[in-house]
């Protein structure tokens, strides 16, 4: 099974509960989608459960959003493969949180 | 000497208010969690440095921090929260069956006996465990999944379980009060509970003196007489004095009987501290003056505590979990407002002045007494 050096960049508050830098890289094994990137991500660092998506139906939190190589991926299938350019490491997955507040 | 520190929990992160015994001067640490809306922190009575916080918002959803210090440093525990089967329906506001979602943790109440074990309140209604430390939560389903269930409604702010007493002489007996359901008593640990809420009236309720769907917003008791309970409905506050069976509105002289908070003296069973709030309309202070009300008769009969409290152009709320005791001598009593001030009195009521005054919206207030 092919193993991807995936890069995944953090919104801020995200970095900061799992004391990590803005980016940090996660070891993929297999097909490069958003699910098995997420699934990379919580087992490297597992105080992120629960934060980016739902603990059973792994549903994607209604206030982030996935993003690849310019692309608002947040509405594709968890499962569909992401762009090589991802998979090489050449762009990042990016999580992003929507700019709101109060 | 022995000291205190305030535990502060905020819209935009908690702070740590800490004092000597005269608790004149502050040293003041935060914010922790900057920018996330921690809704409450609390400390267990058997080790005070271990701390348990509820950080909740629509972005990252809810997450669980403790600390083993005294807050200087914490770690991201369990936030799995999982409803135990099926969900079933409670009322939405409109009256039509809502499916029960969890959305945050409003309360952690942490065991009398054990740090590692912690109540946690949640919205919508129901009540979680933990037995080691956070990392783990299970429900306790009895509360949820009571007949009533589909009967409860929520309050402006959700449904949610906001307050959770411990019977310091009965292990198996606590209270939990829910907005809009009302308090329910458990007395074998948790298992099956009882609705405790014979004697209130609520008239915005097509029943008024209905089982379930009151809308309570706190309840207190002092440890030494722990079958008098106190109420601050959202209309009227109450007592009760056989552990719950009935009630009896104490509302007396108050400007105001609606209100948040309710809270009692550290020595004195029968001192009691309210914040009257104008109404549910307005949700500030009458006459724009920000008064603690004491009673020393358990109610009925009311003081109005305001020296070094704004006596005009105040408009803040005191939300319900945002007033705390400390238990030194004389009493130390604390309350937290929506405009960002957390308030001391280390004289039972006397005298206020601010701690801090500018913090972000106040919704929680704790204070430990350190030895």
């Amino acid at each position: 099974m092919s193993r991807a050096a995936v890069r995944v960049i953090l919104p801020y508050h995200l970095q900061n509960l799992a004391g990590v830098g803005r980016e940090v890289g996660v070891a993929v094994d297999g097909a490069v989608t958003p699910r098995s990137i997420l699934d990379a991500l919580e087992a490297a660092y597992p105080m992120l459960r629960g934060t980016v998506r739902d603990h059973v139906s792994h549903a994607r939190r209604p206030m982030l959003r996935f993003f690849a190589c310019g692309e608002d991926l947040s509405l594709e299938s968890i499962d569909a493969p992401l762009p090589e350019a991802v998979a090489s490491g050449t762009e990042p997955f990016r999580i992003v949180g929507a700019i709101a507040g109060g | 000497m022995s000291g205190v520190r305030i535990l502060v929990g905020t819209h935009k992160g908690a702070f740590i208010l800490t004092s000597d015994g005269k608790r004149e001067s502050w040293e003041v640490t935060g914010p922790h969690f900057g920018g996330l809306e921690i809704y409450h922190l609390k400390g267990s009575p058997v080790d005070p440095n271990r701390i348990y916080a509820s950080q909740v918002g629509d972005w990252f959803g809810q997450v669980v921090h403790r600390s083993s210090d005294g807050g200087q440093s914490w770690e991201a525990v369990g936030n799995k929260f999982l409803y135990d089967g099926a969900t079933g329906t409670h009322q939405w506001y409109d009256g039509t069956p809502h499916p029960w979602e969890f959305k945050r943790v409003w309360h952690f109440e942490p065991s009398l006996t054990d740090p590692d074990t912690v109540y946690a309140g949640a919205e919508d209604a129901a009540l979680f465990r933990t037995t080691d430390g956070g990392q783990t939560w299970n429900e306790l389903t009895g509360l949820r999944t009571h007949e009533s269930g589909p009967r409860w409604a929520p309050g402006a702010g959700g449904m949610g379980l906001h307050t959770i007493l411990l019977d310091p002489t009965n292990p198996k007996r606590m209270y939990i009060a829910i907005s809009a359901a009302g308090v329910f008593r458990t007395d074998d640990g948790g298992q099956t509970w009882t609705p405790a809420n014979r004697g209130l009236r609520s008239d915005f309720m097509p029943d008024p003196e209905a089982e379930v769907g009151h809308c309570v917003h706190r309840i207190a008791l002092h440890p030494s007489r722990p079958s008098t309970l106190f109420m601050q409905k959202h209309w009227d506050v109450m007592r009760s004095d056989d552990s719950g069976e009935t009630w009896q509105e104490v509302s007396g002289n108050l400007p105001s009987d609606f209100g948040f908070v309710v809270d009692v003296h550290a020595h004195e069973p029968e001192t009691i501290y309210v914040v009257p709030i104008l109404s549910d309309s307005l949700h500030y202070p009458p006459d724009g003056k920000l008064r603690v009300y004491r009673s020393k008769a358990g109610g009925n009969e009311w003081q109005a505590l305001a020296k070094g409290l704004p006596q005009k152009d105040c408009y803040v709320n005191i939300l319900r979990d945002a007033m705390s005791v400390d238990s030194l001598d004389p009493c130390g009593v604390y309350f937290g407002t929506t405009g960002g001030q957390v308030y001391a009195s280390p004289d039972a009521g006397e005298s206020w002045a601010p701690i801090v005054h500018d913090l972000p919206a106040v919704l929680s207030v704790e204070a430990q007494t350190l030895p």
